[in-house]
């Protein structure tokens, strides 16, 4: 046992050296990328977004926001299919536990009556408006989920109809692939921003971002839903 | 400055604290502060899309599943 907390110990201390090694070679918090410069200048006058980080993540790299939207799709997918199995078996068990689980205390029903509606219009607020303040989709569809998790806790036996949270996910989802393909048919390749950019600073400006932001919003936030309506055992 | 100095060294005592605690109510609930303090800095550091990514889904979401998983299984740590 001692000879093997020696060896880690060892094995450690030569990571840590090579990491020292490594990182006092790159200057820190000095901007030497020159992709980085190229869109702090260039970013609002080719994509139409104020803020340079959506312009980023939508238009310069949209590619790989559509992989990330995918990889979230489907540990959602893998996490219901997991637990599929389990609920089915839990569904005779859980009749007894049903009447200990009474309702939650009046302080967090009205509370979550009140603040639900608001938390909503707050998620939706930061997706709409991804391409002029700082956040966006992935922000968004978190307020969301939160506050259906809020609702979770305020409201234990009533659950979300499982349908209707899949078809908006899908239905985002495919908007997403289909601008896409729009901007593949329209202007050449795949995620292109074919559509007039308008006056910066504007809520109708930026070409796809939006409309591709909304969508992200909406999955992401369903998502989420649906993966916590999957932990809690409930649904169907 | 100084501000920042401290928010990280409450994070580093969270931090440890979240490994210590045998309660794991107690241990989760250390993480979600971290996970505060985190979006915190990450705004002082102008990061603010980062940060709001980082107050929704590491302090309210992730926080939740964990307490999900937790009183599902068991809420306190064996001694082994």
């Amino acid at each position: 046992m001692r000879t093997r907390k020696i060896i880690s110990i060892i094995i450690l201390l030569i990571l840590a050296g090579g990491f020292i090694l490594t990182f006092s070679q790159i200057p820190f918090g000095k901007d030497k990328i020159n992709v980085a410069h190229y869109y702090i200048s260039k970013g609002i006058e080719e994509t139409g977004a104020v803020n340079i980080v959506t312009s980023v993540v939508l238009n310069y790299r949209g590619f790989d926001t559509l992989g990330e939207v995918t990889v979230l799709f489907i540990a959602a997918i893998g996490l219901g299919a997991v637990l599929f199995t389990e609920k089915r078996v839990q569904k005779h068990a859980s009749k007894s536990k049903d009447d200990k689980t009474k309702k939650a205390s009046l302080i967090l029903r009205t509370g979550s009556n009140l603040l639900f509606p608001l938390i909503l219009l707050f998620g939706a607020y930061i997706f709409v408006h991804g391409h002029l303040t700082p956040g966006g989709g992935f922000q968004g569809g978190a307020v969301i989920a939160s506050g259906f998790l809020l609702m979770y806790l305020a409201f234990p036996k009533q659950s979300i109809n499982k349908k209707s949270l899949s078809v908006v996910e899908s239905l985002s989802g495919l908007i997403f692939v289909g601008i896409g393909l729009f901007g593949l048919i329209f202007s050449g390749y795949f995620l292109s921003n074919f559509l007039p950019k308008g006056i910066p600073n504007t809520l109708f400006s930026a070409g796809i971002i939006p409309i591709i932001y909304i969508a992200v919003g909406f999955k992401v936030g369903f998502e989420l839903t649906s993966v916590i309506d999957d932990l809690l055992g409930r649904g169907k | 400055m100084i501000f920042q100095l401290i928010l990280i060294f409450i994070m580093i005592i969270l931090a440890v604290a979240a490994v210590i605690f045998k309660d794991l109510i107690n241990a989760v609930v250390a993480c979600a502060a971290v996970s505060l303090i985190t979006s915190i800095l990450f705004y002082f550091l102008q990061a603010p899309d980062v940060a709001m990514a980082e107050a929704a889904i590491g302090a309210g979401l992730t926080t939740a599943i964990f307490i999900i998983a937790i009183r599902k299984t068991e809420r306190h740590e064996k001694e082994k």
